[in-house]
This record gives structure tokens, C-alpha cells and sequence, in this order.
């Protein structure tokens, strides 16, 4: 692992550990001013969810689009993470903070045990292995004691943030969990332009190169998988302290489905493609509830529609369009 | 025992009232219904567009219009998911100004609603969830839990039939929490009108195939299988119980959970000589049949006990709002709900006892063969009736809230 500055993959331009482009630094100082403003113009529990799946959604992104691994079980550690916290919350009464980080650590563990098996098949074998974990998850969360069956955890109590700030109010709470999202996709942002990252994607692009090359390829792809599912447990178990509940939803095998079309409807391998996924999915949702089982027609036909006419996604295709990285 | 004299009368003072139109012209007070429930899945067809006709008929027989209230219905599917559920909820409340929230199936989201509610001290009227933690360990003072819960129909089921003779009983049993309750539930109250629980056998959940499951039962010997799951595994179990011919043979079949539009689907021909646990049945009496037939005009199926008792919950809700003269304060009206009994033309005569669990007679049905059956919904002979007192878990002290709703 001598070599690693000199960069093996051709296409990818982007400067390597040299700070980040100006274009990309606008985004992401218009999105946080648009954050800051968001909860005053929707409502903000509907803003928390979608920040929630966004982060979910770019952590399924690091996976799926810079590590070339497709994943059918995040929602082991996005709901595993989530009851962890709930638990960590209501019955030890960790303060939210910590109830967060309790289950994203569990995420992270989680993810690292499942991951060290998973990444020695390849392929569509990769994929079925982590269904079969995730599967798993579920079934233990049905059936174990403190996960309470299919009533999920409820009432899981708003404390107080570092013990002193209340979060009662969802005002409150939505500044806590802006905090967390922006500054977990930033982390995510950090981790795609890093040395890690270049070579992530060179493993993506050839892995046999990359073997080729000295790059000791499974423990890159375990560390990617672990980085994945601990993200994805960040997200999991902020949304536990929103909504003050987890439930067998955010474990069920439709979830980890879910966060695939966020990442592909927004655009695999990019930036802000799993933000805008996840943000168009979650408002499909919930503003078209009142339309009952045609939110699914809905959502399938979009996919289908993105499918067929622009496979890169909402974002790749802007990115193609401007002929800039986004 | 219902009184039939209750209904007719009602409404032709309704329509009388409508006509002269009364004179006491107060301030409107506004109204905001939310029927928040499955209208898409599994039990769409036991609440879903069905809860929302009862509560447009509630509105219509309290002549809410007449009496000045300003009531609106608004609507909405939770798609049984417990986070969809309590985003709506919690919308509902911060921005749209509803006041109470009706029927709420699937149990996990009628807690995470129950919740949402006392926060906001609005009114939670369920109907359509069976879970007994809304009045036990999750009970709030605006909670009122009107149609059923797991504890009444395992009470009345077990009871009933252990009673009638049924006195050995073998659990098929959907393996993951709601099952092991139920089957517990049932298990005791079967021992203590000196039954006999020879075995069980836990299926996963969901299942497909129940033969094996079934056979063993058959084995057992027991009098009476009690199916102790629920929606598309009950429904799976009776039709293969049927296709053994186990009814037939002699052993009872007890679904522990069943709605009579579970019933109505499978059919007399398969469900026949089923026994279950009901608190309403549209052909018990003048009154509800009257009002099942109206409601069948609008909605195209008779009533499920589920939206007969969202029916039941708004009449006495508005009753309650139009004593206090406003619907703000969510714990002052549930307090005004429990302050009278009440004598429903749908329900009989009963009561809301302090911890917010509504207090009626539960029924054990018996399916008709299709013999017997002379139309397409006439599916129930009556086998007893579980008096209220009888029918309920006992009220939990912490959960008694007279003394601070006063």
C-alpha cells in the first residue's frame, strides 16, 4: 500500500485532498441557508424525515455509487440503529446525543460483522447475502423482548439535548437534526475526495487493477461497507428521536428497496443525487398519502420512467447537462 | 340489550329539527374530524372509506349543523406504518386544526397516535386497534378505546366456548409478540372456566402453508382449535382447516381475531361453524339494522364493528363538545364522555370507564352453514352474550384519571 497519491482511474477528475471546488462549497452554503429557513416555510417534521433519508440515501450512495457494492439490507443498520437508540432513549435514559451515537455505533459493529462476510461473494451473491443478514435483523427485531414485536418501540421521550437544552419542541429538534444530517453528508463528502475515496473508485472502475496495483482490495471494500452501514445508523437512529419511535418499518426488506430508488432516481455516484432522491420520495409519500396504494403505482412509474429516460438520475442528468461533477 | 326505541325517534326529531331549524343562534363552534386509517392494506376493508361513512353519518344523525357545531371530516391512510401514522397525526394537529382523531387500526400506530394526543390534549377515539396497552400501559387521559381489544375477545371466545363444552383447546399461534399475547390471554381464561390447553404450535409470520400445523392439531385430540393470529394467516389456516374437512370431522375452529368482513370473504361454505367474538353485528336488533342498511346504501357492504363503533365514538363525542361548548381542550371533553353513561343504538347501553376504555357487551358468533345463511351477509348466529362487566380487563389504578380530569 506504498502508492497511493498517484491516481490509477482515468476518469475521475476531481482534485484529490486539495479542499473542495468552489461550485460544490455554493451548494452546499445555499442548501444549509435554505435549511435554516426551511422549518419556518414547511412543516418541520415532514423536513426532519426527509433529512434523515437524505443522509440514508448518501450513505447507501458511498456504498453503492463509489465503492460499486449493491447493498439489499441497509435497513438492518438504518432500523437496527434505530431501536438501539429508541432503547438507549426510553428505558437507560441517554440523553438524545448520546442515544444517537450508542446506535450508530451499533450500526457501525453491525456493519463491520455482516460486511466481513458479504464482501467475499460478488456480484449479485453480494446482494442476496446482505438480504439474507438484513432478513435476519428483521426477524430478531419481531421476535426479541425489547423491540417490543410489531408495536415497535413507542414514546420514545424528546430529552434534553447534552442533558440542559430541552428538545420538546419541534423546532428545537430540527436544528439537532440539521446538524446531524449536514454535518454526517459532509463527512460523507469528505470521505468520496479523500486518498480512501480515489481508491474506492478505482476498485469500482477495475478491481483486478487495483489488485494488480498493491491495494489490498477486501479491506477497502470492508472499511467502505462499515462507513456505509455506520451512516446509514446515524440516519436510522436520528429518525427514532424524531418520530419518538422504531418500528419493524424501518427494518422491513422494503426499506432497504426504498433507499436504492432514492439513490437511483437521484443519481448513483454523485454528490447531491441522494439528497434530491430521497427528498422527492419522502414528499411523494407524504403528500400524496391521501391517494393510498397509488403512492406505490406512483412511485413505480417514476422509477420506470427514470429507468428509461434518464438513467443517471435527476442530478446526473443536471451533471451531464452543465458538463460539471455534482 | 339494545333498545330499539332509541333510533327510530331519533331520527324523526332529526328530520323535524332539520325542517324548523332551531332558533339558538350561538357561535358556531368548528369541528375538525381526522379518520386516520388503512385505506390501501390489510384492513382497508375493515375501517378504511367505511369509518369515514360512519363518521359523515355521525355528523348527519347529531344534526351537528342544527345545533351549531361547524363539523368537518378530513381523511387520510397510514399505510399501517407506525412513522406515516404519527407524521399525519402530528400534522393534523400543529397545522390543520383537527380535533380528534378517529378509528387508527394496527396497533402500533394507534399508540404512537395515542401519544401525539396528549401532547397536543386533543381527543384519540380508537376503534380499530385491539392492543390493550391504549388503556393499560399506555394509557392518556385523552385516549378513549371504543370497539374492542385483544383481552374482550380472548375473554369472550375462551370463556364462552370452554363454558359451552369446548373444554379442550389447541393454540395455532403466529410466533412474534401479538400471537404469544393473544394465545396467552386465551390460555388463562380458558383454565379458569376449567378448560384444558393440550398444546400449541407456533407458525411464522406470515405463513403460507398450514398443513403440517394443522394436522397436528387435528392430532391433539382437542375440542377446539383457537387460531391465535390474525388478517391473511387466519384467513390462510380456515380456509386449509376447511380444506381438511376439520370442522366437520368434530373439532371447533375459534379465530381469536376476525372481522365479518374477513368472514364475508371467505365465505358460509369455508368459514362455517367459526367461532368469534364480536361487539356488533348489523343483524341484532330493529336499530341496527336500520342503520346498516343505511350505511350499506352509501358504502356497498354492511358495517364491521370497527366502523359502527367510529359511528358511536363521534356521536358521544359531539355530545360531549356541544355540553362544554368547544372542542380545545381535548382532556375536559374526554372528562365529559366519561361523566355519562350512554345507551347507543349500535352498541347498547354502557359506559367510559375512567381510564378511557369504553365498557359495552361483547358477543360470541357462530359462522352459518350455507344451509342456513339466507343472504349474502346473514353470516352469525348469536351463542352468548359476555355482559361488560365481564368482558374487560380490570381498570389499572395509575390509569385512573377522575380524579385530575375532576
Amino acid at each position: 500500500m506504498a502508492e497511493t497519491a498517484t491516481d490509477p482511474v482515468p476518469s475521475a477528475a476531481s482534485p484529490a485532498s486539495s479542499g473542495m471546488p468552489m461550485l460544490h462549497k455554493a451548494i452546499f452554503a445555499i442548501l444549509l441557508a435554505a435549511l435554516l429557513v426551511l422549518p419556518f416555510l414547511v412543516y418541520p417534521v415532514f423536513a426532519m424525515k426527509a433529512m434523515c433519508f437524505a443522509l440514508f440515501a448518501a450513505a447507501f450512495n458511498l456504498l453503492l455509487g463509489f465503492g460499486g457494492l449493491l447493498s439489499f439490507g441497509h435497513a438492518a443498520y438504518f432500523g437496527g440503529a434505530s431501536y438501539i437508540a429508541a432503547h438507549a432513549a426510553k428505558v437507560w435514559g441517554f440523553t438524545p446525543e448520546l442515544a444517537v451515537l450508542t446506535g450508530t455505533a451499533a450500526a457501525a459493529l453491525l456493519g463491520l460483522a455482516i460486511g466481513a462476510l458479504a464482501i467475499r461473494r460478488q456480484g449479485i451473491y453480494f446482494a442476496m447475502v446482505t438480504l439474507a443478514f438484513a432478513q435476519m435483523v428483521y426477524f430478531f427485531a419481531l421476535q426479541a423482548e425489547f423491540t417490543g414485536g410489531e408495536d415497535g418501540i413507542q414514546s420514545v421521550p424528546r430529552g434534553d439535548l447534552f442533558g440542559i437544552v430541552p428538545m420538546g419542541s419541534n423546532l428545537a429538534l430540527y436544528f439537532f437534526v440539521l446538524a446531524v444530517t449536514f454535518g454526517g453528508i459532509l463527512c460523507l463528502y469528505r470521505i468520496v475526495h479523500s486518498p480512501f475515496g480515489q481508491v474506492l473508485k478505482a476498485i469500482r472502475e477495475n478491481e483486478p487493477r487495483a489488485i494488480s496495483l498493491g491495494y489490498r482490495v477486501n479491506r477497502y471494500k470492508l472499511a467502505v461497507f462499515t462507513l456505509s452501514a455506520t451512516f446509514a445508523g446515524l440516519a436510522g437512529a436520528t429518525k427514532s428521536q424524531v418520530f419518538q419511535l422504531a418500528s419493524l418499518t424501518d427494518v422491513h426488506w422494503s426499506m432497504s428497496g426504498e433507499v436504492v430508488l432514492m439513490t437511483l432516481l437521484g443519481g448513483m455516484g454523485t454528490i447531491f443525487g441522494p439528497l434530491v432522491g430521497a427528498t422527492v420520495i419522502v414528499a411523494l409519500q407524504n403528500y400524496l398519502a391521501s391517494f393510498g396504494a397509488w403512492v406505490t403505482i406512483i412511485q413505480g412509474v417514476i422509477f420506470v420512467l427514470g429507468v428509461l429516460l434518464f438513467r443517471e438520475g435527476i442530478v446526473g442528468v443536471l451533471a451531464r447537462w452543465t458538463g460539471r461533477r455534482l | 340489550m339494545r333498545r330499539s326505541t332509541i333510533f327510530g325517534p331519533g331520527l324523526a326529531s332529526l328530520a323535524l329539527a332539520a325542517a324548523i331549524v332551531p332558533a339558538a343562534a350561538q357561535e358556531a363552534i368548528d369541528v375538525t374530524l381526522g379518520v386516520l386509517n388503512d385505506r390501501s392494506g390489510t384492513y382497508a376493508d375493515l375501517s378504511g372509506e367505511g369509518s369515514v361513512v360512519a363518521a359523515r353519518m355521525a355528523v348527519e344523525d347529531f344534526d351537528a349543523e342544527g345545533k351549531g357545531m361547524n363539523v368537518e371530516i378530513v381523511s387520510a391512510d397510514h399505510q399501517n406504518k407506525p412513522d406515516i401514522g404519527s407524521n399525519v397525526a402530528r400534522q393534523w394537529y400543529d397545522q390543520d386544526g383537527v380535533d380528534v382523531i378517529l378509528d387508527v387500526p394496527t396497533s402500533s400506530v394507534a399508540l404512537a397516535v395515542a401519544d401525539i394526543t396528549a401532547d397536543a390534549n386533543k381527543v384519540f377515539i380508537n376503534s380499530g386497534a385491539g392492543s390493550t396497552e391504549l388503556t393499560r400501559g399506555q394509557c392518556r387521559p385523552t385516549t378513549v378505546h371504543w370497539t374492542y381489544d385483544t383481552a374482550a375477545l380472548a375473554k369472550g371466545t375462551g370463556s364462552a366456548i370452554t363454558e359451552a363444552g369446548g373444554d379442550t383447546w389447541f393454540f395455532l399461534t403466529a410466533d412474534y409478540a401479538f400471537g404469544h399475547s393473544l394465545e396467552e390471554n386465551t390460555a388463562e381464561v380458558v383454565e379458569e372456566a376449567g378448560g384444558q390447553v393440550m398444546g400449541e404450535v407456533r407458525h411464522p409470520f406470515p405463513a403460507r402453508d398450514f398443513s403440517s400445523y394443522l394436522l397436528q392439531a387435528q392430532g391433539s385430540g382437542a375440542k377446539v382449535i383457537g387460531l391465535a393470529n390474525a388478517g391473511g394467516d387466519t384467513v390462510n389456516a380456515i380456509k386449509q382447516a376447511s380444506e381438511f374437512g376439520i370442522t366437520q370431522s368434530g373439532q371447533q375452529l375459534a379465530a381469536l381475531l376476525m372481522f365479518i368482513t374477513d368472514v364475508h370473504a371467505l365465505g358460509a361454505e369455508t368459514a362455517q361453524g367459526l367461532q368469534l367474538t364480536e361487539a356488533f353485528y348489523w343483524d341484532q336488533d330493529d336499530a341496527t339494522r336500520d342503520w346498516s342498511a343505511r350505511f350499506e346504501e352509501m358504502h356497498g357492504a354492511k358495517p364491521t364493528m370497527v366502523q359502527a363503533g367510529v359511528y358511536s365514538g363521534v356521536m358521544k363525542y359531539l355530545a360531549a363538545v356541544e355540553a362544554l361548548g368547544s372542542a380545545e381542550d381535548g382532556e375536559a371533553v374526554v372528562a365529559e364522555m366519561k361523566a355519562e353513561p350512554f345507551d347507543d343504538p349500535l352498541f347498547g347501553e354502557g359506559y367510559v370507564r375512567a381510564d378511557g376504555r369504553v365498557i359495552h357487551d361483547m358477543y360470541l358468533f357462530e359462522v352459518k352453514s350455507p344451509d342456513e345463511s339466507e343472504s349474502e351477509w346473514d353470516l352469525y348466529t348469536q351463542n352468548a352474550v359476555i355482559a361488560g362487566e365481564e368482558a374487560w380487563l380490570p381498570m389499572l389504578e395509575e390509569c385512573d384519571f377522575s380524579q385530575e380530569a375532576g
